[in-house]
């Protein structure tokens, strides 16, 4: 019941965050310099070709009725057309969001199966060889640029050895075995990067929790010393790691832009940068829409899992 | 564990999984950028020319040199006043849909182009005033003044003709599944990702075609695109950049082709348009400006000899090049002379250039020329977008752009120099321009339309309102395996007679 009442009290402030968000991405848009009217024109820019441009798509009214204009239909469950390519934004997103979601998902396995058992690691064999290494490799996930990473791999994966296809998405529906191996590079690079910022929250969570009391407790007690680290401590230590799980996990689902551009993974990112370059305000404005959604969705999922993780905060 | 030993497991499965490609032959063209509606009437992309040479034929086409040549049509003959155009068409034509091409058909495409909302077609063939159904294979265009070079608009997206039942259908949503007549239809598009097009078994011609299907796929990233032609995971890269030749030329698996370019990289100068024209308003300060760029060095130092010098707005290798007028040297002392003769020995302006490689390395060695000369230009950085907009409202002094050119010579030259011309943003005014440029419009033979421009070409190469710098080539990438392919200057990939070994 208790629960009841804190998801309620969560979602009720969603919906003001949402508007803020709908006004912020709408006017921080129209502060972009460069007429949405010219960009559509392209080389052919006749005035009267402008002109009817601009009437076509609202874009000489104020901008408080565009916004108006556009709400109305948002709240309709209709983001518009793109203004580029015609096709409705709803139907964009909804085939870029399972490209996007399967990224961001085998991006985060990566980023789990490599950074927690390290981050314990690290963290049970402080000061040792291991620690330093698994430091390094940590921080080299964390700076290496996504797009050198990238292109390396492709050099060394797909022309030179020819084991992996350097681009090209292709959807699991279609063909499970090409859509892994075509989302397994990307899902590395990405995932390397998330793994380094987890390893590190890991290890410091964990050194936090071993000097704790209860650690020691345990360790009185003479329980062994696998169950001290894996049950005792770990557990507990998971809750700032689920939190930034959560926020690194929002992040992946709105789009990573330059690994999606050297993929060539059609997905969120993609989107959004054609999006800005071609002035298309109708794909933006639907896609941080949504990725703020999702943003604000998983954080009160983490907020949730907090609270059936923390008996503490029942009470409050 | 278990978990995970599964899923490992299941990675290597598919990995095996993962063997060689069904038997039907896909051939995979990398683009640069995602096109916009596959619609001829809204489309404006360049990449999108490229996807519509697979999906919709053309009434007519130009040949590598240029000339106009039948495609959906079969000949054509002008009214001896130039204010008419009665044409062939190629009979037992069918659409995608099944529908029949006929002179009906044409008058439909035309009349859309014209009349639809938002249309890029209109100001290429707005003059045509009504079109008359001679027969169900003959058509008449009547048009509002003389104008020789519609038929160069024909051989574009202008020309591009539509199944009449599929327009109405789907209305302004027909880009997102174009039905034309040309050698491929449309299969599939997943915007960002790709455009799939399978073989249309009724083409008129399709005895020239071999490959089943074809795939566009936009890869925005330029070194990821030349691995991905390296890889096999491409055939064909379309304007490749001049820095991935070496690499290209290098593997010999790969082949490179590379032709001028139909249009130009130009300076457009503020000579009239507002109150920032002040600067460069004086023709002698333009001609120094002019004087002091060594075009031969730009080339050599940016883009390794790769592209051509240009001082007019078509390449030296076109017939309509001024050969009389050819890229003069460079002349400091003059250049400083004439400065001092307009009162402004130690002139002041700024160049703005969009966020590209090309144009940011060449700017700056121009930059440092014109140091050379004593004047000062300061470059100032601004998204393309953004730097247009500025150019139309004439909030510039100087701006780097360029023009993808046009078949014919008009399309290169008519709208950018004439007084009301729409790409005018320099807002230059020459009433003989205006005058030699408009009659060359109305004269059919290339000869006497020759002299015209000739005559054109020296009033701007004095009164100089943009710098004409180089011509890129275009350099399409493909795979061995690719045979049949010709390179035309338009950079557009003729899937005709290309095949897949």
């Amino acid at each position: 019941m208790q629960l009841a009442v804190f998801v309620a009290r969560r979602l009720a402030v969603l919906v003001p965050t949402l508007f803020f968000v709908s006004v912020l991405i709408f006017s921080l848009q129209k502060l972009l310099p460069g007429d949405a009217a010219i960009a559509l024109a392209g080389e052919e820019s006749d005035p009267a070709v402008v002109a009817g441009i601009r009437a076509k798509y609202h874009l000489d009214q104020p901008v408080v009725v565009q916004y108006g204009l556009w709400m109305s239909r948002v709240l309709r469950g209709d983001l518009g057309d793109s203004l580029r390519n015609k096709i409705p934004v709803t139907e964009l997103l909804a085939s870029k969001l399972p490209v996007t979601v399967e990224l961001a998902v085998c991006s985060m396995l990566v980023a789990l199966v490599i950074g927690i058992p390290t981050g314990v690691l690290s963290a049970v064999r402080r000061g040792t060889p291991i620690d330093v290494a698994a430091n390094a490799v940590a921080l080299s996930g964390l700076s290496v640029p996504h797009f050198w990473l990238g292109i390396m791999l492709i050099l060394l994966f797909a022309v030179k050895l020819g084991w992996l296809p350097a681009s090209g998405y292709v959807p699991p529906w279609e063909d499970l075995g090409r859509n892994l191996t075509t989302i397994l590079m990307p899902s590395f690079v990405l995932g390397t990067g998330v793994a380094g910022v987890m390893m590190r929250h890991t290890r410091g969570a964990m050194l936090q929790v071993l000097s704790a009391d209860y650690v020691r407790t345990a360790r009185a007690k003479s329980v062994p010393e696998r169950l001290v680290v894996l049950k005792h401590a770990l557990r507990n230590a998971l809750i700032p790691v689920i939190t930034l799980g959560a926020i690194e996990f929002g992040r992946l689902l709105s789009g990573a832009v330059l690994t999606e551009q050297i993929f060539a993974i059609p997905g969120f990112g993609k989107m959004l940068v054609d999006g800005v370059f071609n002035r298309d305000y109708a794909v933006v404005q639907g896609v941080v829409l949504v990725s703020a959604g999702l943003y604000v969705v998983l954080n009160l999922l983490a907020d949730v899992l907090y609270f059936l993780a923390n008996p503490r905060l029942r009470g409050a | 564990m278990s978990l995970l030993r599964r899923l490992t497991l299941t990675l290597a499965i598919a990995l095996l999984a993962a063997g060689p490609a069904a038997a039907q032959s896909v051939l995979r063209i990398g683009l640069n950028d995602d096109p916009d509606a596959l619609d001829p009437t809204i489309s404006r992309a360049y990449t999108g020319r490229l996807v519509f040479a697979a999906v919709c034929d053309k009434l007519f086409d130009v040949t590598p040199d240029l000339k106009i040549v039948p495609q959906l049509a079969t000949g054509y003959e002008w009214a001896s006043d130039q204010k008419s155009v009665t044409i062939k068409l190629r009979p037992g034509v069918k659409f995608h849909d099944g529908e029949p091409f006929n002179a009906e058909a044409v008058k439909f495409n035309i009349e859309r182009h014209i009349n639809t909302a938002g249309s890029f077609r209109k100001p290429e063939i707005g003059q045509i005033s009504s079109v008359d159904v001679i027969n169900d294979t003959t058509v008449r265009f009547n048009l509002s003044e003389p104008l020789v070079p519609l038929l160069a608009a024909l051989t574009d997206r202008s020309g591009m003709m539509v199944s009449p039942k599929a327009a109405k259908a789907l209305g302004d949503k027909f880009g997102t599944r174009p039905v034309c007549a040309g050698p491929y239809r449309f299969v599939e598009r997943v915007a960002q990702g790709k455009i799939v097009f399978e073989r249309f078994p009724d083409y008129w011609d399709k005895a020239n075609i071999h490959i089943d299907r074809v795939e566009f796929v936009p890869i925005l990233d330029s070194t990821a695109r030349l691995a991905s032609l390296r890889s096999g995971d491409l055939h064909m890269i379309e304007r490749a950049s001049p820095t991935d030749l070496p690499e290209i030329r290098g593997d010999s698996r790969l082949k490179v082709s590379g032709v001028p370019e139909l249009g130009y990289q130009m300076i457009p100068l503020n000579v009239a348009n507002g109150p920032r024209a002040k600067t460069l308003s004086d023709v002698r300060v333009r001609q120094a400006i002019d004087l002091a760029i060594d075009r031969e060095v730009l080339i050599q130092t940016v883009f390794n000899n790769e592209y051509i010098p240009g001082n007019q707005w078509i390449s030296p290798t076109s017939m309509y090049y001024n050969a009389k007028l050819p890229v003069r040297k460079r002349d400091v002392a003059k250049a400083r002379q004439l400065l001092k003769e307009a009162g402004q020995p130690s002139l002041t302006f700024t160049l703005i250039v969009p966020p590209e490689r090309d144009r940011q390395e060449a700017a700056q060695i121009i930059q440092a020329m014109l140091a050379e000369a004593g004047i000062t230009m300061n470059i100032q950085t601004q998204e393309n977008v953004t730097m247009l907009t500025n150019g139309r409202k004439g909030d510039f002094e100087a701006y780097f752009t360029f023009w993808s050119g046009r078949p014919d010579p008009d399309g290169n030259v008519f709208t950018h120099n004439t007084c009301k011309g729409a790409q005018n943003d320099s807002r230059y005014c020459n009433a003989e321009v205006d005058a030699l440029l408009t009659k060359a419009r109305q004269t059919p033979e290339p000869a006497d339309r020759k002299k015209l421009y000739d005559q054109a070409t020296e009033h701007l190469l004095r009164d100089l309102p943009r710098l004409h710098l180089w011509h890129r080539r275009v350099f399409t990438g493909y795979n061995a395996k690719v045979t049949g392919f010709t390179p035309y200057p338009d950079g557009i990939i003729r899937l005709r007679g290309l095949k897949l070994n």
